[in-house]
């Protein structure tokens, strides 16, 4: 545990100074993701500014510095019986809190239980200039000021390098339960969606290789009950507890078969689009997660391609993964919101320091 | 600006007018003091101004047009959705326009199968919830003024209301906006799913008062009706024992769908005004929700019960029917009309703490309702630390209204000291701004600038809302800074020397 946040101004200092770009890295877990940019870039690491500043668990809220492993944040809350409900890819337990924010990363429950940017509460951020700014708060809700820490999300580490993040948490279920049944992808996305439409504890909802997934979570008798009643209305079955846990975890980490050599030389899509969508291009290789609003697709495609598909699809694509990532990974915006999110960039960033290039070529 | 930009761009009302009317039914362009006299403040009335035009286009083409000409002479724009907030941030320009989305008023679609819905900004909030009903749906976040609130406004606010501990604020309840922005261009923001690549613009629009852009359609996401939802209505012998109560629900692993609490002055109104069988001579009262399952909600409610009683509740109540249910809360949700049969006046606050604080910021209020001789009824979000003092007062009083604001102001002083905010969930707007200098420092509230420059870089969306100019922090802080000079205060330090105070 180690607060180096002066050792990290002076580095966004002297790099400003020099308008030389620099890379931020927290456990450099993530460098298959987001474009390749070739630059020799000055790397910020944050991997040493670690440590929980504060937790009580009774607050449902933790504090902690931005190079902080998941693996003990996981840690912390597993000995108080709760946990990280956003649940982010922990790259075995290497990820840090900062990487995962900047990549927005969240696992199979989001569409109930949100993603780290909705689980978000404050942030503490040097931006260009070298000012360390605090924004949010340790509190559920605040709404003073522009909400600074959620946009963080999924930026990329383009406005600046995290230093310290609060977030919430959630109580551990009681029980946890899970269901599966092979299927069509197309009935697949029906069931999972009228399902979700129930008050049930439903906590994923996925299909990948012919079966759809289901899992419950929540007080024991909820959880007990409708798997009882799906079990004999819709012909489900019972998924042993520890392969299920298994399971879960290979889908969420990509170690399951589908995503093999998607880190490589094969190209990983991701698509976010609307849960209901109909099925498109069965023949290829899909897995859906998110009752269908999050749907992965491996092989050689044009982003132009896709996005059409996308967009149909009422969402949105990108190249998440594997192949050569120097293109747009996503459809450029319209250029008006180009020209918003360059101007926000420059608000934060004038001199162009922090990971130019990575989330867009050209921002 | 410099002066030959200014003149270059002054446009009087009657061109301006005269310009809507060209492409706006000339009913809807509204020039006169006395039609616009409805529009002159939100729901905090202390802030009135009259805008200059009232403009209440019915196409979002016109409301581009709008932004166009607006952009053109640098003239204010302020829009407006139902008018309900609580810190005057759609108070009017007095040299600017006030655009009213009220004509956005249709549900455009609702997706039962993807469990969306597509609205104009001007639906109110309870109407989303009323049309998804039939398809066992409905929309989470529930500001006390739902019956009227517009969802425009909710984005606008990040409104909130008694169910976020559970199901999150209406930032999280949105999947995509679209808006126009200040020179008139329609953007969309987020798409029907759920994560998009990129810079999250969605995020900073909630909250944003109408300072970014004006939104002219929302997709929220809606949720299924949960099966069964029951209250236990608990009293307690002090504000301590029920803010303890409050914890050990949360370290049981129980999150209710709402808790709320309130202290005795605000039970006694609460109950003269709804009759709703509250324990009158509790001296804090708590509302705890469980929803979900049936089987989950009799396993939580049977234990939330249990725990109240062993915690040494002076009575523990179980709604035993729908009615019985809504009677609980209609106590709650009307306790400010209430708190306003008792006193001519009462002003509203929003401050937020960490929980565990609850009972040292109770103590302090207590302390400065007895130094400003006001008194005060509270009423909680307990489950999620957001607290509504409500200050009674009398406005015919001369100088009671100025002394009841800076009451107000001490008491968010003392949220900020406490590691909270400002406020939770009805913004700064004017109200507020004054302790934005309290809760950000310079470089801070400068950042803010930036962020507002990179959307409208005249600043004329909803000019002098929400961000206060540098120069006002520095006058404010140095005012603080001489009354603290005065022995006895805790909060409101210069807060550039972070160990000094405990920064959000």
């Amino acid at each position: 545990m180690s607060d180096i946040s002066q050792q990290l101004i002076d580095q966004v200092n002297s790099a400003s100074a020099a308008k030389t770009p620099v890379s931020i890295q927290g456990g450099g877990t993530k460098l298959s993701l987001g474009r390749a940019t070739d630059l020799t870039e000055t790397v910020i690491s944050t991997k040493e500014h670690t440590g929980i500043v504060d937790y009580k668990p009774v607050e449902l809220i933790m504090t902690a510095r931005a190079g902080t492993s998941l693996a003990e944040i996981d840690a912390e809350l597993n000995a108080n019986g709760q946990m990280l409900a956003c649940d982010p890819r922990r790259f075995g337990g290497n990820a840090t809190l900062g990487g995962s924010l900047a990549t927005n990363q969240s696992g199979h429950a989001r569409p109930w239980f949100g993603s780290l940017r909705d689980h978000v509460l404050g942030t503490r951020l040097i931006n260009g200039q070298g000012q360390h700014l605090r924004f949010g708060g340790q509190v559920m809700k605040n709404v003073a000021g522009y909400d600074v820490s959620r946009l963080q999300a999924g930026a990329m580490g383009a406005f600046g390098v995290m230093t310290e993040i609060s977030f919430k948490v959630l109580p551990k279920p009681e029980e946890t339960l899970s269901l599966c049944l092979e299927t069509s992808p197309q009935e697949a996305l029906a069931l999972m969606n009228k399902l979700a439409g129930t008050s049930k504890p439903i906590t994923a909802a996925s299909w990948v290789d012919g079966y759809v997934y289901l899992r419950l979570e929540g007080a024991s008798k909820a959880v007990r009950a409708t798997a009882k009643q799906w079990r004999s209305k819709y012909g489900l079955t019972t998924f042993a507890e520890k392969k299920a846990s298994v399971f879960w975890q290979a889908l969420r980490e990509h170690e399951h078969d589908f995503f093999a050599g998607t880190e490589d030389e094969k190209m990983l899509w991701k698509f976010s689009v609307n849960a209901a969508a109909n099925h498109i291009s069965p023949d290829a290789a899909w897995a859906f997660n998110w009752c269908g609003s999050q749907r992965w697709l491996v092989g050689d495609f044009s982003l132009e391609e896709l996005a059409g598909h996308a967009k149909s699809m009422g969402g949105d694509v990108q190249h998440y993964s594997g192949g050569d990532r120097h293109q747009e990974l996503s459809l450029p915006h319209n250029v008006v919101v180009q020209q918003l999110m360059q101007n926000l960039k420059k608000s934060f960033d004038p001199e162009n320091i922090f990971n130019p290039g990575r989330l867009y070529s050209w921002l | 600006m410099n002066t030959a930009l200014t003149e270059q761009k002054t446009i009087n009302q009657a061109k301006l007018a005269a310009e809507f009317r060209q492409f706006i039914n000339p009913e809807y362009v509204i020039t006169d003091a006395e039609t616009q006299r409805v529009y002159e403040c939100d729901g905090l009335a202390a802030y009135c101004e009259l805008p200059m035009i009232t403009v209440l286009p019915e196409t979002i083409e016109q409301v581009q047009k709008v932004m166009r000409i607006c952009h053109q002479y640098a003239v204010p724009v302020v829009a407006r959705g139902a008018g309900t907030g609580l810190s005057a941030g759609a108070t009017p320009n007095d040299c600017g326009v006030l655009l009213s989305v009220a004509k956005f008023n249709q549900i455009l679609d609702i997706d039962t199968d993807a469990r969306l819905a597509r609205l104009q900004p001007g639906v109110r909030n309870l109407a989303v919830s009323e049309a998804a009903a039939e398809h066992g749906l409905y929309y989470a976040p529930d500001p006390s003024s739902q019956i009227a609130c517009s969802i425009g406004g909710n984005v606008a606010e990040n409104a909130g209301g008694v169910h976020c501990l559970k199901y999150g604020l209406t930032v999280h309840n949105i999947v995509k906006v679209q808006m126009v922005t200040v020179d008139g261009e329609l953007i969309e923001l987020g798409n029907e799913g759920l994560d998009s690549y990129g810079m999250d613009l969605l995020a900073l629009i909630h909250g944003s008062e109408g300072l970014l852009g004006v939104v002219t359609e929302v997709t929220v996401r809606l949720l299924p009706t949960p099966e069964k939802a029951q209250v236990v209505l608990a009293g307690f012998d002090s504000v301590t024992t029920a803010g303890d109560a409050v914890a050990k629900v949360i370290e049981e692993g129980i999150i209710p769908g709402g808790l709320e609490m309130m202290d005795s002055f605000a039970i006694k109104a609460a109950d003269d005004f709804a009759k709703a069988g509250y324990p009158r001579e509790a001296k804090a009262l708590l509302l705890c929700e469980i929803d979900g399952t049936i089987e989950e909600v009799d396993q939580y409610i049977e234990q939330v019960a249990t725990l109240f009683k062993k915690l040494g509740a002076t009575s523990v109540q179980i709604s035993q029917s729908e009615e019985q249910r809504m009677l609980f809360w209609k106590g709650r949700k009307s306790a400010f009309p209430a708190v306003g049969r008792i006193s001519p006046d009462y002003y509203c606050m929003d401050g937020t703490i960490p929980r565990g604080e609850l009972s040292n910021i109770l103590t302090e209020i207590n302390r400065l309702s007895e130094e400003y001789g006001l008194r005060v009824a509270n009423v909680f979000h307990a489950g999620d630390g957001n607290l509504h003092p409500l200050i009674l007062f009398d406005s015919s009083v001369p100088g009671e209204f100025e002394k009841t604001e800076e009451f107000g102001g001490r008491i968010l002083e003392a949220c900020v000291a406490a590691g909270g905010c400002i406020t939770g969930e009805h913004g700064v707007g004017l109200e507020k701004i004054r302790q934005m200098a309290v809760q950000f420092n310079d470089e801070e509230i400068s950042q803010f600038h930036a962020i507002k420059h990179s959307f409208d870089a005249e600043g004329t969306l909803n000019p002098g809302k929400a961000i206060p100019t540098l120069k006002r922090c520095q006058e404010y802080r140095s005012i603080r800074a001489q009354e603290q000079a005065k022995p006895s205060q805790s909060c409101g330090h210069d807060h550039s020397h972070e160990e000094e105070v405990k920064h959000v």
